[in-house]
């Protein structure tokens, strides 16, 4: 990086700085208790050690297993089904009411349920991974299939192209600025429904960390874990977002 | 992002037939299974035991309270985020300083999972209510600012001009201009925080237990009873679903002036 650019991402990122020392100003001065908001060098400190501890990252395994596994299994589903309802009428007739009764259902109230009929264990929260993001996935990869310019499906048909080199090459493809947003949105929920999985049955990953350092009363440990979660978020996002700017040169904007 | 088909203007219903085929199918599917006698009936009760339990708690009210109690929080926090979203929202259209002090917290905040920072609102408003309501507060504010923002950034620049040529002020123009340009983007991130601030609601309750959708749902698990699971389920979809056309109907009411509720050309 230039020296230019360090100065511009500090400029850009300096009301979070700001807040950070209002953080520790606050504390020290008695304005709050640390036992409610422990300073910001507690946690800190905390966060070095559970780095320095390792203990760390056993967690974060766990949870990116998960989120791994149910987010690529819904990209996979999603933008397929999407695709297809996109394509045929048939399809979209088929899963839109499906959809439709999965779209109003809040996706925390599954927890329970995945727990009475897969356990405890990884499948139930990959499950829900699953289930958490598979919606923006097909309704991104439906618009976007949807909204082919039909002169380039006519000129590939013109050119002898059935159905399947259709939807492989030109929708697939017209269709990837959409998919890559629907991927984006699934991204955020998969870790909300994750984080929220982890908090009410977990026996490892980063939610069931914050879970366990609260009600073990380490503040600062649960702080530091919370910070941790909201960096990777924040990380994921964007390193998706340069990595779809990446795939989508091409695209005259 | 409803999913909701394209409506044509008349004629045979036929997405309507495949809805209620759907749901026909899915209870047949239920149906099959828990006759079959292969699955435990703690995994897949029959479905007219659920029905039964949702016709028993309805009479004896607890559905209507566990109902209200959600929707109240739900609601209170859905209203604190507007309240507080849209004018941060237009601030960062509207201000260099605006944009500079919360474009970084939006960019942070609006990825996070904000269930995580539950343990911290339980440490600090202790149970009841509060902070589940801050729970809704949060996840909702950072859809509301940033739609509101994008809206007021995006207001078409001749709409402004034309005003200012007229002899407005600026403060009358950001009144009777810029708002109003701005309110099919607010309204979008009012309507999708509807179904956010439920979603939230239920995953709160679910870590503070107690009186709620989502604290009885969750018991109902703990306690391996599974009828009570399946007619929470159901009642939660209901209320979703009621939710969201409650939404749609009251942006079409809003905005009918705009012309996206004109007839489609």
């Amino acid at each position: 990086m230039m020296p230019g650019r360090i100065a511009q991402t500090l400029y850009k990122y300096a009301p979070l700085v700001i807040l950070a020392v209002a953080w520790e100003a606050a504390v020290r001065a008695g304005l709050v208790s640390p036992t409610m908001l422990p300073p910001l060098s507690d946690v800190f400190k905390s966060l070095v050690r559970l780095f320095s501890h390792g203990a760390i990252f056993g967690h974060a395994w766990s949870s990116l297993v998960r989120l791994v596994t149910g987010l690529s299994a819904a990209i996979v589903v999603g933008v397929l089904v999407g695709l297809l309802m996109g394509t045929w009428r048939a399809a979209h007739l088929i899963f839109q009411p499906f959809l439709n009764l999965l779209y109003p259902m809040p996706k925390s109230a599954l927890i329970p349920l995945m727990m009475i009929l897969f356990g405890l264990g990884d499948t139930s929260k990959i499950l829900l991974v699953f289930l958490g993001c598979l919606l923006p996935l097909v309704v991104n990869a439906y618009n976007g299939a949807r909204g082919v310019d039909t002169k380039l499906v006519w000129s590939a048909r013109n050119l002898g192209a059935g159905n399947l080199r259709v939807l492989t090459s030109i929708r697939t493809r017209a269709a990837l600025p959409d998919i890559m947003n629907g991927i984006r949105t699934a991204l955020a929920f998969s870790f909300v429904i994750l984080v929220n999985a982890e908090l009410i049955f977990g026996q490892d990953g980063l939610g069931y960390l914050v879970g366990s350092f609260g009600s073990l009363g380490e503040y600062s440990s649960m702080f530091a874990t919370i910070i941790i979660i909201v960096a990777a978020g924040f990380a994921c996002d964007r390193l998706f977002q340069r990595f779809s700017d990446h795939l989508l040169r091409w695209r005259a904007v | 992002m409803s999913p909701a088909g394209s409506r044509k203007a008349a004629g045979f219903p036929t997405e309507a037939v495949f809805q209620v085929g759907a749901i026909l199918f899915l209870l047949a599917v239920w149906y099959g299974f828990a006759a079959g006698g292969k699955i435990n009936v703690f995994l897949l009760p029959r479905p007219g035991a659920v029905f039964q339990r949702l016709a028993h708690d309805l009479a004896n009210f607890r559905i209507a309270e566990d109902v209200a109690t959600t929707l109240w929080r739900a609601f209170a926090g859905f209203v604190i985020a507007a309240v507080v979203g849209i004018p941060v929202g237009l601030a960062m259209a509207r201000s260099a300083f605006g944009r500079w002090f919360f474009d970084p917290i939006i960019a942070v905040g609006f990825p996070a999972p904000k269930i995580a920072f539950m343990p911290i609102f339980l440490l600090w408003f202790g149970v009841g209510d509060l902070p589940l309501i801050v729970l809704v507060a949060i996840n909702c504010f950072f859809i509301v600012a940033s739609s509101t923002a994008a809206g007021a950034a995006g207001v078409p620049r001749l709409l402004i001009w034309s005003a200012q040529s007229l002899g407005d002020s600026r403060e009358s123009i950001f009144r009777r201009v810029v708002v109003p340009a701005a309110l099919p983007q607010i309204m979008n991130g009012i309507q999708v925080s509807v179904p956010v601030s439920l979603i939230a609601a239920v995953g709160g309750e679910m870590l503070t237990g107690g009186i709620g959708l989502g604290g009885s749902i969750l018991s109902a698990g703990r306690m391996v009873d599974s009828v009570g699971v399946y007619s929470g389920l159901v009642v939660c979809l209901t209320v979703g679903f009621v939710l969201l056309k409650l939404s749609e109907l009251a942006r079409r009411r809003l905005l009918h002036w705009h012309a996206e509720s004109g007839p489609a050309s």
